[in-house]
């Protein structure tokens, strides 16, 4: 059943390209009702087990939360393991009541007794409560849980990493979020991926159900289709699918405006094994290799960032590959390496962070040094501010580099270059005229000169690399490169957006680096230029 | 041998005991072999300083005098080692620096 039958489009910000039509899936439903097992034994066993089970997936989403939300994350899984909690609910189970009514009961006395206090604060918690136990429910539920059929579009409040990578993405499909961010990083995953994803379509009075029109390269949503609006929207669909073709002829080719002035793309990676679905034939290299998921759940030894960079080294050939050093902090924290802040994005984030803790640093610096005989590596820090910062990063690899020809250990010092994202460096680059590159972070840099956080849906308007004042800087960075034959790049999100690259190369720059999958569509674009 | 020690410490957190506090609280206690009690009156009821769930069931706020006692082996330091936790604002300011 449908609102109304009534056709409902509602507009949100495009965060990963592309059309899909099918049925709605609500990402938010409740927890289907529990099947009994049995004897007690097992509803026992199911009960722990179903515990065990939410505290995994908590720990997951620990990884990528933020400070407060990671706090308020590790509360919950605190409060799952401790037996306290479960006691009184494995008691009544074993007093003959069903998993799912003895967790609920339990689990409710405690919501009232957090209800019934006095003080705001620990009222507040009841919900923390009651998300504990719906996360147990759903985990308990399990099998009778519906899985997202074939096809269909994931809408909810938001999207949990491991709910994207679990679902089939074969047969279509796309994610609808009423909330979430185009900087999350499942935003990033979907834009690799090639799934279309729209955020920032806010609430609904009643939960929209049937079928549903995804439109996430404009970013809107459309419940309760016409007959009419369909036929619309599959020619959109049809259109972007052929220029996508149209763009595929691109791919093969070397990128060149109408003009023939030759642009180098190149690719963003997150994974080494990111590379296995890419031809490096339609690449120019890795303009940016991000290293903070090595750092996922436990700090990588240097063996396991050593294979990785070797690996991705390999797959170049003799082409290119920026390596980006650890840029944790910020959006992106790392267990027992990042530390929690009120305002992460202005605190102690890449580059600050790997000074702070040069003991971690040394480890990837290594790695790095011994990595580079396989390939044309190349290094750069994130968020220099100062040109103090990038002189002590270099300083610890010469140091690291002195030790390693001391022990005879094979490996070749590769060229350093800085991250442009804080405006600082993009308003001063001559202070920075001895590093070997400049990357232009479009993402950062937009979000420090607009003051515009990139994970707050209401201020994306503000939030575009378009803006005069960001192109201004871009073109700054690009002149002075040229003057001073320091080469720049850029590697945000603009360099893979058809309507910024024209603005990107007006600015001066030939040498963008994008998601593979916007690889295509980049190329295309750039064809497109006249000059 | 049955070492034993007791003290009183005042929250000066802002909301008190609340959900972080009492995560680095309990893991912290549970670091200790003694069985660590805490308590918001001199004369109980005492909760399991290692269960975050009776922890937070004690509802402490700002203000409170928190009354911590230990048994058994490192009671003492089981015990010392939670009020500095205490008087430390749980380190809840100190975060930013901690790394360095």
């Amino acid at each position: 059943m449908s609102v109304g039958n009534r056709v409902m489009r509602i507009e949100g910000i495009p965060a990963s390209p592309g059309y899909a039509e099918g049925p709605l899936f609500d990402l938010d439903q409740p927890p289907v009702s529990y099947k009994a097992k049995g004897s007690a034994g097992e509803e026992q066993a199911a009960l722990v087990s179903a515990i065990g089970k939410a505290v995994g997936r908590l720990a997951v989403l620990v990884e990528t939360a933020d400070g407060e939300a990671a706090g308020i994350l590790e509360f919950h899984i605190a409060m799952l393991e401790d037996d306290a909690l479960s006691g009184p609910a494995l008691a009544a189970i074993g007093a003959g009541q069903p998993a799912d009514a003895a967790w609920r009961a339990a689990l409710d006395s405690e919501i009232a007794g957090y209800e019934a206090s006095d003080q705001d604060y620990f009222r507040a918690r009841a919900a923390d409560l009651r998300d504990i136990r719906d996360q147990v429910l759903r985990a308990l539920s399990e099998e009778g849980e519906a899985a997202a059929p074939p096809g269909a579009i994931l809408h909810g409040e938001d999207i949990a990493p491991t709910r994207f990578l679990e679902t089939d993405w074969s047969k279509g499909g796309g994610i609808a979020l009423k909330r979430g961010s185009t900087a999350s990083h499942v935003a990033m995953l979907a834009r690799s991926r090639g799934v279309p994803m729209v955020v920032g379509l806010g609430a609904l009075a009643a939960p929209p159900t049937g079928d549903a029109l995804l439109d996430a390269e404009h970013g809107a949503i459309i419940f309760s289709p016409s007959p009419a609006d369909v036929e619309t929207f599959r020619q959109s669909a049809s259109s972007f699918a052929d220029r996508q073709g149209a763009a595929r002829t691109f791919l093969t080719e070397p990128a060149m405006t109408k003009a023939g002035t030759a642009v180098r793309v190149q690719v963003n990676i997150a994974y080494p094994s990111d590379v296995e679905g890419i031809d490096i034939e339609t690449c120019d290299g890795v303009g940016l290799m991000r290293t903070e998921f090595l750092f996922g759940k436990t700090l990588p030894d240097e063996e396991t960032q050593y294979h990785a960079y070797r690996k991705v080294l390999e797959w170049a050939g003799g082409k290119p590959v920026t390596i980006r050093t650890v840029d944790a902090g910020g959006d992106k924290p790392v267990p027992g390496f990042t530390v929690e802040e009120t305002n992460p994005f202005l605190g102690l984030r890449g580059i600050r962070l790997s000074l702070k803790r040069v003991d971690i640093f040394r480890v990837q610096i290594r790695a790095l040094l011994r990595a580079a005989i396989h390939g044309n590596l190349r290094v750069m820090f994130p968020m220099i501010a100062t040109p103090d910062e990038y002189s002590q990063a270099a300083a610890l690899f010469a140091q690291e580099q002195a030790a390693l020809a001391a022990q005879g250990v094979a490996h070749k010092l590769p060229p350093l270059g800085i991250m442009v994202e804080v405006p600082s460096v993009a308003l001063a680059p001559e202070d920075f005229a001895d590093v070997a590159f400049f990357s232009i972070g479009s993402n950062d840099l937009t979000q420090y000169v607009m003051a515009a956080a990139r994970d707050n849906a209401t201020v994306a308007h503000l939030n575009s690399a378009r803006q005069p004042a960001v192109l201004r800087l871009i073109a700054a960075v690009a002149a002075f490169g040229l003057e001073k034959g320091v080469p720049v790049s850029l590697c945000g999100d603009a360099g893979g957006d058809p309507a910024t690259i024209p603005a990107l190369l007006e600015a001066g720059l030939r040498d963008l680096s994008v998601a593979p999958a916007q690889l295509a569509m980049a190329k295309a674009a750039i064809a497109d230029v006249a000059a | 041998m049955s070492a034993s020690a007791e003290a009183t410490v005042l929250i000066t957190h802002a909301v008190g005991l609340h959900a972080r506090p009492s995560v680095k609280f309990t893991k912290l206690a549970k670091t200790f072999a003694a069985e660590v009690e805490v308590a918001v009156a001199a004369n109980g009821p005492w909760f399991d300083a290692k269960s975050i769930v009776k922890v937070m069931a004690a509802k402490a706020p700002k203000g409170t005098m928190l009354h911590i006692r230990a048994k058994g082996d490192g009671a003492t330091q089981a015990v010392k080692a939670l009020v500095d936790l205490v008087q430390r604002d749980f380190d809840e300011d100190a975060d930013h620096a901690r790394s360095a």
